[in-house]
């Protein structure tokens, strides 16, 4: 890492309050400088919601782009695990919503951007308005020696992956080496997370099994509107902030009812995060504006 | 809401004996779903009673998931799923829409208050 890089990771660091650095790709012992890299990961923007959760709902998106576009040094990639827009019934509006969050997010100096659906996109007509914008719902890229893997856990309402998607998920893991690095994303935890709030993917432990002989798994999710980081087995979970309002820690409350607006601070709770990759996997979790 | 039945069936095939003592009966307790709400979403229940949930839908297809007593079941409109139920614990327990229906599917709830 250069000096100034170092310097922009510790002043964001210290921006952020939160740096998460854990022994994942516990697998791993030494890497190659070569295939360091780092990326951003936006989740749950919720285009086109309108509550009291977040009265600058209109704003938070472009705010938070601006607030990568600022970073010195700019990700490889950028990538949207789930729910950009929030759903609606009429699929005249979901197009025009997923058209308005395309234009926002194209602002992104970063031209390299991946997106996966949530429920509230892809749940109400089983994907087809994703499709027609963002392309295949489940699939997998390269980065510089890190197979990435997108899953999709949300086309099927009931919140499945299907035995279709786990197939070919099987098939793209034999292809792999025990050691090599994988990194999975996807909307919904995979994970038993909190049943009792619908925070799970219903055949999600299948794909766990598919993933566990693989000694460098970590997966990046979304879904439950708040950092959090949970281990099964080896492999690590982290759960990103969202962009619209933030939701309670798992089983806090009875309910999983948005938390209070605070226009005291507001964008609380609310961010990105940039995940380094190298030998170690380092989360930075971004607020949506620079203070 | 709520009402004793005998369920003849029951207790003449699955259940076996020919003459069940009338605590054993399952109780009906019929819950109705649309967008974004469970009629009646709040439902009593004595522990060591069995139930059959009768669940029906008035829009479109939902979900019932009550993860405490690993119960998982479709809601299609224009039929009555049932789903039979031993409360075994006392305590309050969630019951919810599992299969995303619109905007309130979130909040599209009930409880199962099962009393010792
Ligand atoms: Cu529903």
């Amino acid at each position: 890492m250069l000096q100034s890089d170092r310097r922009e990771f510790l002043k964001l660091a210290g921006m952020a309050g939160v740096t998460f650095t854990a022994g994942l790709f516990p697998g791993e012992r030494v890497a190659a400088q070569a295939t360091d890299f780092h990326f951003v990961q936006f989740s749950d923007t919720h285009w086109g919601y309108s509550g009291a959760a977040n009265p600058d709902a209109e704003h938070t998106l472009a705010k938070a782009v601006a607030t990568v576009n600022g970073l010195a040094r700019q990700p490889d990639f950028v990538v949207f695990t789930g729910d950009l827009t929030h759903t609606t019934d009429d699929p005249k509006l979901r197009r025009e919503r997923m058209k308005r969050f395309r234009e926002i997010v194209s602002a992104l100096a970063v031209k390299d951007v991946r997106f996966m659906p949530g429920e509230h996109d892809a749940s109400l007509d089983k994907g087809e308005a994703y499709r027609e914008f963002f392309g295949a719902p489940y699939y997998t890229f390269d980065h510089k020696g890190t197979h990435f893997i997108a899953l999709d856990n949300v086309s099927d309402p009931a919140a499945k992956l299907g035995d279709e998607q786990l197939a070919w998920l099987a098939a793209d893991l034999k292809q792999r080496k025990p050691d090599d690095r994988i990194i999975v994303l996807t909307h919904r935890p995979l994970f038993d997370l909190q049943p009792q709030w619908d925070w799970t993917t219903a055949d999600g432990a299948k794909a766990i099994e598919l993933l566990m002989p693989y000694r460098n798994v970590v997966v990046f999710y979304g879904h439950i509107h708040q950092e959090h980081h949970h281990m099964t087995g080896h492999i690590a979970h982290h759960a990103a902030n969202s962009l619209i309002f933030a939701l309670p820690a798992p089983g806090s409350q009875p309910k999983r009812a948005a938390l209070a607006y605070d226009a005291a601070t507001p964008g609380k709770g609310l961010g990105t995060r940039d995940i380094t990759v190298a030998d170690k996997v380092t989360l930075i979790e971004l607020p949506v504006t620079k203070g | 809401m709520q009402r004793r039945v005998l369920m003849a069936l029951l207790a003449g095939s699955a259940l076996g004996g020919a003459a069940r003592l009338a605590a054993d009966q399952p109780v009906e307790i019929r819950i109705s779903a649309k967008k974004f709400e469970f009629h009646p979403n709040k439902v009593m229940a004595k522990r060591g009673q069995p139930l059959v949930l009768v669940l029906t839908s008035e829009d479109r297809i939902h979900g019932f998931k009550m993860p405490d007593f690993g119960v998982r079941a479709d809601i299609v409109p224009g039929q009555e799923t049932r789903v039979p139920l031993m409360p075994d614990k006392a305590g309050s327990f969630t019951f919810f829409c599992d299969v995303f229906c619109g905007d309130g599917h979130e909040d599209m709830d009930g409880t199962l208050v099962v009393e010792a």
